[in-house]
């Protein structure tokens, strides 16, 4: 088809699963019956991508005392494994 | 002894009847120099300490079975019975399951903070009749170290934990303790001193509060509704309820005890109206918790020693902690206060 405003070429596009004409002169877009209501559909579905999941909510350290382990050199893995079994035990 | 008290707890069971447990259900569950405790299905016998005194312990086994403490401390199950085996109470309860060594991720931290908290709230029992003792855990600290200087004087690792129990025995009331209290008469006399008196290093507490004396994941157990209970009274008594709260302090501050769980133990004391933290929680426990740093590496230097063999990774962590805490004390007695 023709543009109604410059006769230039209109190509069809496929945007989102919605077929518009744009003509290849001066870009205007020419919208079906009901494309219009389909685009703003998609729109109003479109989302912000979600913000990465706190897998905690966001927690200060716990105060510790001046002779405390560093912080951030936590013993993990095994350490805890075994120091768990080890608090299950007067000593 | 083991012996004996499969035989009392089978008859706390049955009585003189025939006895269909099963072979999971009748064991021994402890068995320490401190402690032996055999199960016979639903309760389990206990002996008690070698030289555990008469009167301080009835006065524990009485604390046990009051009304007001129910639902926080395990009542023991009267009965005629002996008294006494080889010279050790024997003592039967309810049998209850522990928490589970395998799942760090189930323990029940909130449930002991909240048992503990309201153990610490209950009033002392008025009336001479109730007289309570002292709580042990400050002995209990002093005790390992001198079992320490006598198994394993010439471990390595000795002087670090004497350096570090030094910091717990300075007279002062905590944070801002001076330097000036080094004497001539040696870690052994200073030790000896604190656990023949039975004084506390905490000398600042200013009322006595009902405490467990000696708490731990291990003195949990479930009742037959499953719900959580505080066991063993041997070392309870009065005193400052810090000493409680000290050991997974402890275990937090070496490292071992993730700040995730520290937190929920904390906040859940706190919820329940605890009384032995402040605004800054570490200003009171700080010296618990440096004690019990101390007793466990003074523990492991002694056992470690008397079965020949190393230091494990846990408790180097906790000689490294020990380490820390005599470096620490250093630098603030070196430095001006603020």
């Amino acid at each position: 088809m023709q543009c109604p405003k410059c006769h230039a070429a209109m190509h069809t596009y496929n945007r989102n699963g919605v077929q518009i004409e744009q003509c290849s002169g001066c870009r205007g877009i020419f919208l079906d019956y009901g494309e219009l209501e389909a685009l703003t559909r998609l729109e109003s579905q479109w989302q912000a991508p979600p913000a990465p999941p706190a897998a905690y909510p966001a927690q200060p350290a716990p105060a510790a005392p001046a002779w405390g382990a560093p912080h951030g050199g936590h013993h993990g893995g095994h350490h805890r494994q075994r120091g768990f079994g080890r608090m299950l035990f007067s000593s | 002894m083991l012996g004996a008290l499969a035989l009392i707890a089978r008859d706390a069971v049955h009585g003189g009847g025939a006895c269909r447990c099963g072979a999971d259900e009748v064991r021994v569950l402890a068995d320490r120099e401190d402690g032996a405790v055999v199960r016979h299905a639903g309760l389990v016998a206990k002996a008690h300490a070698p030289g555990t005194e008469a009167g301080p312990h009835a006065a524990r086994l009485a604390l046990a079975g009051r009304p007001e403490l129910g639902g926080i401390l395990l009542p023991p199950v009267p009965g005629p019975r002996p008294e006494r085996v080889a010279g050790r109470p024997v003592t039967v309860w309810p049998y209850g399951p522990p928490v589970d060594p395998e799942d760090p991720d189930a323990a029940p931290w909130e449930e002991a903070a909240r048992l503990l908290a309201l153990l610490h709230r209950t009033p002392p029992p008025s009336g001479a009749a109730g007289r309570l003792p002292a709580m042990r855990a400050p002995a209990k600290a002093a005790l390992a170290v001198a079992r320490m200087l006598d198994a394993a004087p010439a471990h390595p690792a000795a002087a670090t934990v004497l350096a570090a129990w030094r910091t717990v025995t300075e007279t002062g009331t905590g944070t801002e303790t001076g330097t000036g209290t080094e004497t001539g008469t040696g870690p052994a006399a200073e030790t000896g001193a604190l656990a023949a008196s039975g004084a506390s290093p905490d000398s600042g507490a200013p009322r006595a509060y009902l405490c467990h004396g000696d708490f731990h994941l291990g003195q949990l157990v479930r009742d037959f509704r499953g719900d959580w209970l505080l066991i063993d009274v041997d070392d309870a008594g009065l005193g400052d309820p810090a000493w409680d709260l000290a050991r997974p302090a402890a275990w937090f501050a070496a490292g071992l005890l993730p700040g995730e769980a520290w937190s929920r133990f904390l906040g859940a004391y706190e919820a329940a109206g605890g009384p032995a933290t402040g605004a800054d929680p570490w200003t009171r426990l700080d010296r618990p918790a440096r004690a019990l740093t101390v007793q466990t590496a003074a523990l492991a230097l002694a056992k470690s020693t008397a079965e020949r063999r190393g230091l494990d990774e846990v408790e180097d962590v906790m000689i490294d902690t020990c380490a820390r805490i005599a470096s620490a004390r250093t630098a603030s007695g070196s430095t001006a206060s603020p």
